[in-house]
C-alpha cells in the first residue's frame, strides 16, 4: 500500500492527488464498470425478451436476468462509482489526505463481498425476487446478508468522506467555504446516511425472517421502509449527478456557478424535502390514509422539485456566461452552437440534463400525483420514468465524467477518442427511444416485470391494443442502440485504463 | 470553478433573471400544491380511502363465502359470480389467478375488497389501465361504478413468481 502522505500535483487543476486516494478511486471505479457490464448484458437480454418478435429467454431466465439487471445497475454500478466520486470530492478537491485509507479498503471489500454474494444467489436461482424483494416473496438468507454487507460498506465510505472533510478543515488545506462540488456531495452523503439507516431497519429483520427467527413481517411495512431506502437512494443519485453537471460544465467550457448562494440553497432543499417524497411509491397501496397521501403529494414533493428547477437554470446559465466571456456572443444561441459538442463531457452533460429534467422530471411529477399514479403504477411507463432519471440522467453524467477521470486521475491517455466522443450521442439516442417506447406501452397498460405481453399462456384469453406492440418494438430498438452505447463506454474505459499510454507527470491531456 | 472555494463572500443577492425564474417556479409549485388537495375533494377518482387490515386466511374465508353465495357458473375452472346491486364484492389475488370472474351491472355502485392470499399482486384493469397494489394482509377497498358495459380484464403487474405473466382475470359489465 502506498505511503499515506505521498502525492502529486495535477498539472491542470493544481490539485494534490494523494496516491492512496488515487488507488481507492481506481479500484472503486473499475469495479463499477465491471458491474455496468454485467448489468448491461442483462439489459440487452431482458429488452430482447420483452420484444415479442424475439422473445429470447425462458420465463425463469427472464425474471432472473431482470433481478440481476436491477441490482447490478441501480445498486452496484451506481454506488461503486459514487464512492469513487466521494473520495475525489473530499480528498482531491480539498487537497487533503484521505481519512483512514485502511478503513476505506475495508469498506471496498465489504461492498465487493456483498455484491458478489448477491449475484451468486441470483444466478444460482436462490433469489429471483427483483431488486425490491417484496415480502413475503423470500430469497436465500445469503442474499439479504449480501445486501447488508454492501450497505455497511457504503455507509463506511460515507464516514470516510466526512472524516476527510474534518481533516481538511483541521489541516486548513482550503480557505473559506467548501467548493460547490464538495458541498453538493456532502448533501448526497447526508441523504445517504438517512437512506442506509432505513436500509438497516428493513433488511436486518428481513434477513432474520429468511432464517426463520422472525415468523411474520408485515408486507406493507416492508414496502414503506424499503422505499425509504429505495427512493431516497435515488436522491443521492440526483444530488451526485447535479454536482457532476457543475463539474463537467467547468471541465468542458470553464463554467463557474453564477450565484453560489442559489445553488447551495437548492442543495439544502434536497436534503430537507426529498426523503418524504419516498411515499409516492405507496399511493395505490391500501395502507396510507387519504390525509397522508394528500399531504405527501401536495407539500413535500414540490419543494424538492423547486430545487431541481433552480439547478435547471443555474447550470445552462453558467455555461452561457462562460461561453459569452469567450466571445461567442452572436445572436441568442451562438454560445450553445459553438460549445464543444465533439468532446464527450459536454454532450453527456447536456443530454443528461435534458433527459433527466424534461423526460424524467415531468413524468415524475405527473406520475407522483395521487390520481395519476393509478394510471401508471406498476406499468412500463414507470420503468420509462426511471430510465430517464437514473440512466439518461445519472448514468450518462457518470459516463461523461469518466472520460476526464481517466486522464486526470488515472493518468492514462484515452484509447479511441472518436468512440468516446460519439458514445454520449449513441447512448442518449437509444435511451430516449427506449424511454418513449416504455412510456407509450405503459400508458396503454403494458405491465412492468412481465415476460409475455401477448398473454399466450393465460387461461383467460386477453390481448392489448396492437399499439402496445408498436411501442414495445420502439423500446426494443432503442434498447439495442443503448446497449451499443453502453458497450462503447465499457470498451473505451477498460481499454484506456489498462492499455492507454501512461501520461508523464506534468503532461496535461484534457482536450479531445 | 465548482472545485475551488468561492473566492469572495458568496451570500450575494440574486440577479434579476434568477429572481424571475425562481418566482415563476414557485408560483408553478404553488399551483400544483393547491391542485393536489383540490382534485382529491372535487375529482372523486381517488385510490383506496379506507386502509384496513385483514389476515390472508380471514380474507380467504369471506371471499369463499361470497363466491358460494352468488355463484352463477364457471369458466376455465374459475367461478363466475353475479353479486346483487350494491353488494360488497370480494376479489382474491392468488398465484396465478384473480378469483372470481365477476358479472356486474352498469351504473351500479359496488364496494370492492381486493386482497391477496399469498404474495403481492398488481391489480391492472384493462383496457382502462387502472392499477392498484394488492398487499397480503391488507384490504384494498375501492368504490367502483362501471360506467360502460363490455368485457374488462385484470392483469397482474406485480411480479408474483414464475407464472406471473399468465395471471389474468375478468369482469363482464352488462346493461
Ligand atoms: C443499455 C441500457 C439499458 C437497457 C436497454 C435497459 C432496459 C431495461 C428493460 C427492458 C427493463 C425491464 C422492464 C420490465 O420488464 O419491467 C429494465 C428494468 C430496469 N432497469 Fe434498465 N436498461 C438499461 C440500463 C439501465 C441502467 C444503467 C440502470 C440503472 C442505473 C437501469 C435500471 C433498471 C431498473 C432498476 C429496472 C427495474 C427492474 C425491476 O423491475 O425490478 N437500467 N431495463
Ligand atoms: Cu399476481
Ligand atoms: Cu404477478
Amino acid at each position: 500500500m502506498a505511503n499515506e502522505m505521498e502525492f502529486r500535483t495535477c498539472p491542470i487543476t493544481g490539485k494534490k492527488v494523494y496516491a492512496t486516494t488515487q488507488n481507492l478511486m481506481w479500484i472503486n471505479a473499475v469495479t463499477a464498470v465491471v458491474f455496468i457490464l454485467i448489468g448491461g448484458i442483462m439489459a440487452l437480454l431482458v429488452a430482447l425478451t420483452r420484444w415479442p418478435a424475439v422473445h429470447l429467454l425462458s420465463p425463469e431466465w427472464f425474471y432472473k436476468a431482470l433481478t440481476a439487471h436491477g441490482l447490478n445497475m441501480l445498486i452496484f454500478w451506481i454506488i461503486f462509482f459514487e464512492v469513487a466520486g466521494l473520495y475525489f470530492g473530499s480528498s482531491v478537491v480539498l487537497n487533503s489526505r484521505l481519512a483512514a485509507p485502511k478503513v476505506a479498503w475495508l469498506a471496498y471489500i465489504l461492498m465487493l463481498v456483498g455484491s458478489i454474494l448477491v449475484d451468486v444467489m441470483v444466478f444460482t436461482d436462490n433469489a429471483t425476487v427483483m431488486f425490491s424483494s417484496y415480502v413475503p416473496l423470500q430469497a436465500h438468507p445469503l442474499y439479504y446478508l449480501g445486501i447488508i454487507l454492501f450497505a455497511v460498506g457504503a455507509l463506511t465510505a460515507c464516514g470516510i468522506f466526512f472524516g476527510t472533510l474534518a481533516i481538511a478543515k483541521a489541516d486548513k488545506t482550503y480557505e473559506g467555504s467548501l467548493p460547490l462540488f464538495t458541498f453538493g456531495l456532502s448533501a448526497a452523503a447526508i441523504i445517504a446516511v438517512f437512506t442506509l439507516a432505513c436500509g438497516a431497519i428493513i433488511y436486518i429483520p428481513t434477513f432474520l425472517w429468511s432464517l426463520g427467527v422472525i415468523k411474520n413481517l408485515d408486507p406493507a411495512m416492508y414496502r414503506l421502509l424499503f422505499w425509504g431506502l429505495g427512493h431516497s437512494s435515488q436522491q443521492i443519485n440526483v444530488t451526485a449527478m447535479v454536482s457532476i453537471w457543475y463539474l463537467l460544465g467547468a471541465l468542458t467550457v470553464g463554467a463557474k456557478p453564477v450565484n453560489e448562494k442559489i445553488c447551495r440553497t437548492a442543495f439544502v432543499l434536497y436534503i430537507l424535502f426529498i426523503n418524504l417524497a419516498s411515499e409516492h411509491h405507496l399511493l395505490t397501496d391500501p395502507t396510507l390514509s387519504p390525509a397522508h397521501k394528500v399531504f405527501n403529494t401536495s407539500y413535500f414533493l414540490y419543494l424538492a422539485v423547486l430545487a431541481s428547477m433552480i439547478h435547471a437554470l443555474a447550470i445552462p446559465m453558467a455555461v452561457e456566461v462562460a461561453q459569452r466571456k469567450k466571445g461567442y456572443t452572436k445572436g441568442l444561441f451562438e454560445w450553445l452552437t459553438k460549445a464543444p459538442w465533439g468532446e464527450p463531457g459536454f454532450p453527456a452533460m447536456i443530454f443528461s440534463l435534458l433527459i433527466f429534467g424534461f423526460i424524467g422530471g415531468i413524468t415524475g411529477v405527473v406520475y407522483g400525483t395521487e390520481q395519476l399514479s393509478i394510471k401508471s403504477h406498476n406499468t412500463w411507463a414507470m420503468t420509462g420514468h426511471f430510465h430517464a432519471t437514473v440512466v439518461g440522467g445519472t448514468t450518462l453524467a457518470f459516463m461523461g465524467l469518466t472520460y476526464y477521470v481517466i486522464p486526470l486521475i488515472f493518468r492514462r491517455e484515452i484509447i479511441g477518442k472518436k468512440w468516446a466522443s460519439a458514445q454520449p450521442y449513441v447512448y442518449a439516442a437509444g435511451m430516449i427511444l427506449l424511454i418513449l417506447g416504455m412510456a407509450g406501452a405503459g400508458t396503454l397498460g403494458s405491465p412492468r416485470r412481465h415476460w409475455d405481453v401477448t398473454f399466450a399462456d393465460s387461461i383467460i384469453p386477453f390481448s392489448f391494443d396492437p399499439t402496445v406492440l408498436l411501442f414495445t418494438t420502439i423500446a426494443a430498438l432503442g434498447g439495442i442502440l443503448a446497449a451499443v452505447g453502453g458497450a462503447m463506454y465499457v470498451g473505451v474505459s477498460v481499454l484506456s485504463v489498462f492499455l492507454g499510454r501512461k501520461l508523464a507527470p506534468n503532461e496535461a491531456k484534457l482536450v479531445y | 470553478m465548482p472545485i475551488t472555494s468561492p473566492e469572495t463572500y458568496w451570500w450575494k443577492p440574486a440577479d434579476k433573471q434568477e429572481k424571475i425564474w425562481i418566482t415563476v417556479a414557485i408560483i408553478w409549485c404553488l399551483i400544483l400544491f393547491t391542485m393536489m388537495p383540490l382534485w382529491h375533494f372535487v375529482g372523486g377518482q381517488n385510490p383506496s380511502v379506507e386502509p384496513m387490515k385483514i389476515r390472508p386466511d380471514d380474507f380467504e374465508k369471506v371471499a369463499s363465502a361470497f363466491i358460494e353465495k352468488y355463484k352463477v357458473g364457471e369458466e376455465a375452472g374459475i367461478p363466475v359470480v353475479k353479486p346483487p346491486d350494491g353488494a360488497d364484492v370480494y376479489l382474491k389475488g392468488q398465484m396465478w389467478n384473480w378469483v372470481p370472474i365477476l358479472e356486474l351491472k352498469k351504473g351500479v355502485n359496488y364496494k370492492f375488497h381486493i386482497s391477496s392470499v399469498d404474495l403481492m399482486h398488481g391489480f391492472g384493469l384493462q383496457p382502462l389501465n387502472m392499477n392498484f397494489q394488492i398487499v397480503p394482509g391488507h384490504d384494498n377497498i375501492l368504490n367502483l361504478t362501471p360506467s360502460t358495459s363490455g368485457t374488462f380484464h385484470i392483469i397482474c403487474n406485480e411480479f408474483c413468481g414464475v407464472g406471473h405473466h399468465t395471471m389474468v382475470g375478468k369482469i363482464v359489465v352488462k346493461d
